[in-house]
């Protein structure tokens, strides 16, 4: 393999499993959540949720709620105002209906009182008229041109005319001549599918804290995006961001739903109108209801091989729903489906449509799971058909350094074939398999994102460093930060204290997604500690009286170069921030940076799976995930998120979903219903890290957040195909369904 | 909202009967709570019964056992006694719940809620077991089977309340044994289930059998006709089978979030097949 030089390095504090600085308090239920924060005088604020799937409001008498004894402020979409950009007005229609409810437990008024129990009684005491339309929750039903139609005029520019009244937008992508490849074929298979909309199933509910009296917000909640939290909510209370001060707690999950706002407006309107600070928790049921689950989707797949086993062509539409809000997640999956192919004829196309249920928020790769899960499960049934080892069919045709890839960009350095290959050289892979067993293969994919970021290290006076930087820790970040942090200042990982700070301390950073922090927030502290080691070689060489370029920085020590090699002894850290006072001051360093160069990265997933052929239950009996991590700086949390990405794809592969009545309504909003996994369904996911270094990082570095959730979909459809052999192709895979194919197979 | 804690059986069964429709009964809690919290109930008293006379207590009499109403799953495991004479209603009651709800959850209180999907309901009718009800003109015994009438519905009088359960004695070659199915390994609530209990003769075939089937009817259902199958029979693939079809012509459930029709009726089968062939391990092994 061929490292660049600059990524070549002996890593001393970078690959070693140290304690994560925010472990103890968790587990001894000392952190601070969302919802562990109060204050006195502090009033408890409630929702009022539509019970229909689609209705016009035509009136709100909040009056006899507002003269219930202890109710302090009743809102409405009538205390905000209207905002001229489309995409805010629909994040404060969603966290507050105007004029029509639009799925089932939309938003249509709050309270704030002195107690829960006032406010839950002033909720009934709210009068809401609803003239009840008809609604549509299936996304091939909402793609029809009589669907009922959930918003007027929300099609885009690129929407064609003659299609439905909720399609939003059509996107495409791909290149080649699809005729000539799928002409070139032996096989062409063309596949349809359906998978229902799953959710993150974050543990901590979203629990908010406002206070916003004379113009100024203070805004204490749980948030993968504190800045982006306080941009939405200044605008939709119509403030300057330097008013509304943003902290984000510790946070008990996110995956990428906690990058939006559905309560932090409510509450700060409700604190305006009360004068009081008012406090916001989300029940589980809300939660299902009215946060936002992912895409739910309708694809089409058609690929053709040749016998030998080489793509020639592939072509996929996808028509995804997000909700009753455009969105856009069905370009990622557009542009993902077929990314771990190198092909000379592929196109992909793309659309939404509006749809009866909550807006859809981030989850984890979005848009990637699903039509990677349609492609690879299409090529998998070619194998089958051609009886040909569906690792080597990956090999033969995977994409490569210099491949142009489906999507457009022309890859640089990508591990995929590495990853392939560990895959094969794994026993996992040939290990022999038991009665109704069955193994699955899948590869998956994610883009990756830097973004912008800001980062300030500062010197101690004992020298030991103190790290300041915007985005909340999900996955370990802190801990990684500080390794980076010492690991370039040659210092212990116990010398360095990362925090993540509120908004009016710190310049804008972008969320908490994309797989971004370890990337983007480690290489803005790489600078900013090379930042703060130049000033502590300049302050050396006035001590020492020489030149800035003679002194070199080596283990936490600044050391005499060049012609003035050994004419001093090596001041250590401890001793340059001893004496900053009398040589300029604080010494600090700091980082400003729009990221580039988060590369792409690629995972194979191994599943075996026994199916039981009376009731169609499926059991996941071995599971080995293969992914390319650039460099793992922390190995503890790369495997935790290749296992716990694995294990959210197990689960909706096999079980979760979005399940509504004839009515709308939603008929599992909880987890008794709606299932995820739990801990005693799976085997031990074991992780196989690769490291191909990413040239965009000082380190190496790539994301690994997101890519794990990608290839369990297929991977799993695959094993129940070979274990069963029935193919579902809808998900989840469901013991009914299972067993009806089974059955009906005979 | 009022909490009361009687003192006496008498005065529970008082305060029950002048307040019919308005208290809840306290004994584990573990589904009361729940409802309380998601607001589908809003009582006006809670009437807790967990400290009463012989609530905690597992005793022996006639041969079998006499379990409180508030003893709880785990300790229900952890009975060498009750563990030998029915696993099989042991085996349902341990699938309550998670394990801290083990600590809390009760048969009674499994039985009382009127669930048509409890797990320890099915095992007790397969057992035959009463329960002792307690009510304003005193004590009645009544079988498990008879408590049930729907969905959320129990045949219980106003004032009147469930004291204990009581596993009948049984001959030495007998033994019992409960399933269900559930998508997940635990944390759900059965899609179907069965529950078997069986006797063997000195030849090894069963001389007597009771074969019941949860969450596919509105309430518990004793098979009989299932039972009938294998009565005679040493549970040979044929009379399994013949089981198996009797409890798919039984079953009458509904669609819902939980399951089909079509799966429901097609598991119970399954289910009951299998739980009829551990039962029939169990005693060939005494």
């Amino acid at each position: 393999m061929n490292f660049p030089a600059k990524t070549k390095r002996d890593f001393k504090v970078v690959g070693t499993r140290v304690a994560r600085p925010d472990g103890v308090d968790k587990v001894t239920g000392r952190a601070l959540y969302g919802a562990d924060f109060s204050v006195p005088g502090m009033l408890v604020g409630r929702i009022l949720r539509s019970p229909h799937a689609h209705a016009r409001i035509r009136n709100i008498d909040a009056s006899r709620a507002e003269a219930l004894a202890g109710v302090k402020a009743v809102v409405t979409a009538a205390d905000f105002g209207v905002p001229e950009d489309a995409a805010l007005r629909d994040i404060q229609d969603n966290c507050m209906a105007r004029e029509k409810a639009l799925y089932h437990g939309h938003a249509v008024a709050a309270v704030a009182a002195k107690d829960a129990e006032t406010a839950k009684a002033a909720l009934k005491l709210i009068e809401v008229d609803y003239e009840v339309l008809p609604h549509v929750t299936d996304v091939d039903a909402a793609m029809a041109a009589d669907a009922p139609v959930v918003q007027e005029g929300r099609a885009d520019e690129t929407v064609p005319e003659g299609s439905g009244p909720n399609v939003t937008m059509y996107t495409e992508f791909g290149h080649g001549d699809l005729e000539a490849g799928f002409a070139k074929a032996d096989l062409v298979l063309e596949r349809s599918f359906k998978t229902e909309a799953t959710h993150q199933g974050y543990i901590e509910p979203h629990a908010c804290l406002a206070t916003l009296t004379g113009g100024r917000g203070e805004l204490w909640c749980t948030t993968q995006g504190q800045y982006l939290v306080r941009e939405l909510c200044a605008g939709i209370l119509g403030m300057e961001a330097s008013q509304l001060r943003v902290t984000a707690s510790e946070i008990g999950g996110g995956f990428g739903g906690k990058t939006t706002v559905f309560i932090e407006p409510v509450a700060l309107a409700l604190s305006r109108k009360s004068g009081r600070p008012v406090k916001i928790v989300m029940t589980r049921s809300e939660i299902f209801c009215a946060t936002g689950p992912t895409i739910s989707s309708s694809m089409d797949v058609k690929i053709g091989i040749t016998r030998d086993g080489r793509i020639t062509a592939g072509e996929a539409t996808l028509r995804y729903q997000g909700g009753a809000f455009p969105c856009e997640t069905v370009s990622m999956g557009a542009q993902a489906a077929f990314a771990a192919y190198d092909l000379e004829a592929v196109r992909t196309y793309g659309w939404n449509a509006l749809t009866n249920r909550p807006k859809e928020a981030a989850y984890r790769a979005p848009g990637a799971p699903v039509s990677i899960y349609a492609v690879e499960s299409v090529v998998d049934e070619l194998c089958q058909e051609f009886g040909l080892d569906p690792l080597e069919i990956r090999l033969r045709n995977a994409a490569r350094d210099g491949t142009k890839a489906s999507y457009g960009p022309t890859f640089d350095q990508i591990g995929l074939v590495a990853t392939l290959e560990a895959a094969k050289a794994h026993p996992h892979y040939t290990a022999p398999l038991g009665e109704n067993q069955g193994r699955g293969l899948s590869c998956g994919f994610w883009f990756n994102f830097g973004g912008n970021t800001c980062v300030s290290l500062n010197l101690n006076n004992d020298g030991t460093v103190g790290i300041t930087e915007g985005n909340p820790d999900i996955g370990g970040s802190r801990a990684s930060i500080s390794m980076m942090a010492a690991e370039e200042l040659g210092i212990p990982y116990d010398k360095v204290r990362t925090v993540i700070t509120d908004t009016n301390s710190l310049g804008h950073n972008d969320v908490t997604d994309g797989s971004r922090v370890t990337f983007a927030v480690g290489l803005a502290t790489i600078e900013a500690a090379r930042a703060a080691i130049k000033v502590m070689c300049a302050r050396v060489a006035k001590i020492w009286g020489i030149d800035e370029e003679a002194v070199v920085w080596e283990d936490g020590h600044a050391k005499p170069s060049g012609p003035n090699a050994g004419d001093f002894d090596p001041m250590s850290i401890e001793e340059i921030a001893a004496i900053a006072s009398e040589t300029g001051g604080p010494i600090a360093g700091h980082h400003e940076v729009n990221a580039e160069g988060a590369g792409v990265s690629f995972g194979v997933h191994l599943a075996d799976v026994e199916v039981d052929p009376e009731t169609g239950a499926t059991k996941v009996v071995r599971y080995t995930v293969f992914q390319d991590a650039g460099k793992a700086v922390h190995p503890d949390y790369v495997e935790g998120q290749m296992q716990g990405g694995s294990v959210q794809g197990i689960g909706w592969a096999l079980n979760e979903e979005y399940i509504y009545d004839e009515d709308g309504r939603l008929q599992n909003a909880g987890f008794l219903d709606y299932r995820i996994p739990v801990a005693s369904d799976l085997p031990m996911i074991e992780p196989v890290i690769l490291e191909i270094p990413n040239p965009g990082h000082p380190y190496g570095v790539r994301g690994v957040g997101e890519t794990s959730i990608v290839p369990p979909l297929a991977a799993l459809s695959n094993a129940v195909s070979r274990a069963a052999g029935i193919r579902l192709h809808e998900l989840p895979m469901s013991p009914p369904k299972i067993l009806k194919a089974m059955m009906s197979k005979g | 909202m009022q909490y009361l804690k009687p003192q006496s059986i008498e005065e529970a069964a008082d305060i029950l009967s002048r307040n019919a429709g308005k208290a809840r009964i306290l004994a584990g809690g573990t589904d009361l709570l729940v409802q309380l919290k998601s607001g589908m109930i809003e009582p006006e008293m809670i009437v807790d019964i967990k400290h009463l006379d012989g609530m905690h207590d597992i005793t022996e009499e006639d041969g079998g056992y006499r379990v409180g109403a508030a003893v709880p799953g785990i300790k229900l495991g952890q009975h060498a006694g009750v563990k030998a004479l029915w696993p099989g209603v042991v085996e349902a009651c341990e699938l309550i719940g998670s394990t801290q709800i083990q600590g809390r959850c009760t048969m009674v209180g499994n039985l009382c809620n009127g669930g048509p999907a409890a797990d320890s309901v099915p095992a007790m009718v397969a057992a035959d077991a009463t329960v002792r009800i307690a009510g304003p003109n005193g004590a009645r015994d009544c079988a498990v089977f008879d408590v049930p009438t729907g969905p959320g519905k129990i045949s219980l009088e106003p004032g009147e309340f469930v004291t204990s359960v009581f596993l009948p004695a049984r001959p030495a070659r007998a033994s019992d044994a409960y399933l269900r199915f559930i998508p997940r390994t635990e944390m759900d609530i059965a899609v179907a289930s069965a529950g078997v209990s069986l006797e063997l003769g000195e030849d090894g075939t069963i001389t007597a059998a009771r074969v019941t089937l949860g969450a596919v009817g509105p309430k518990v259902m004793l098979v009989e006709n299932a039972a009938r199958a294998i009565i005679g029979t040493t549970l040979d693939d044929d009379a399994a089978e013949a089981l198996a079809a009797a409890c798919r012509d039984a079953a009458s459930p509904i669609d819902d979030k939980r399951g089909t029709v079509e799966f429901r009726t097609q598991v119970a089968g399954v289910l009951a097949k299998r739980a009829a062939r551990i039962a029939m391990t169990r005693a060939g092994e005494k």
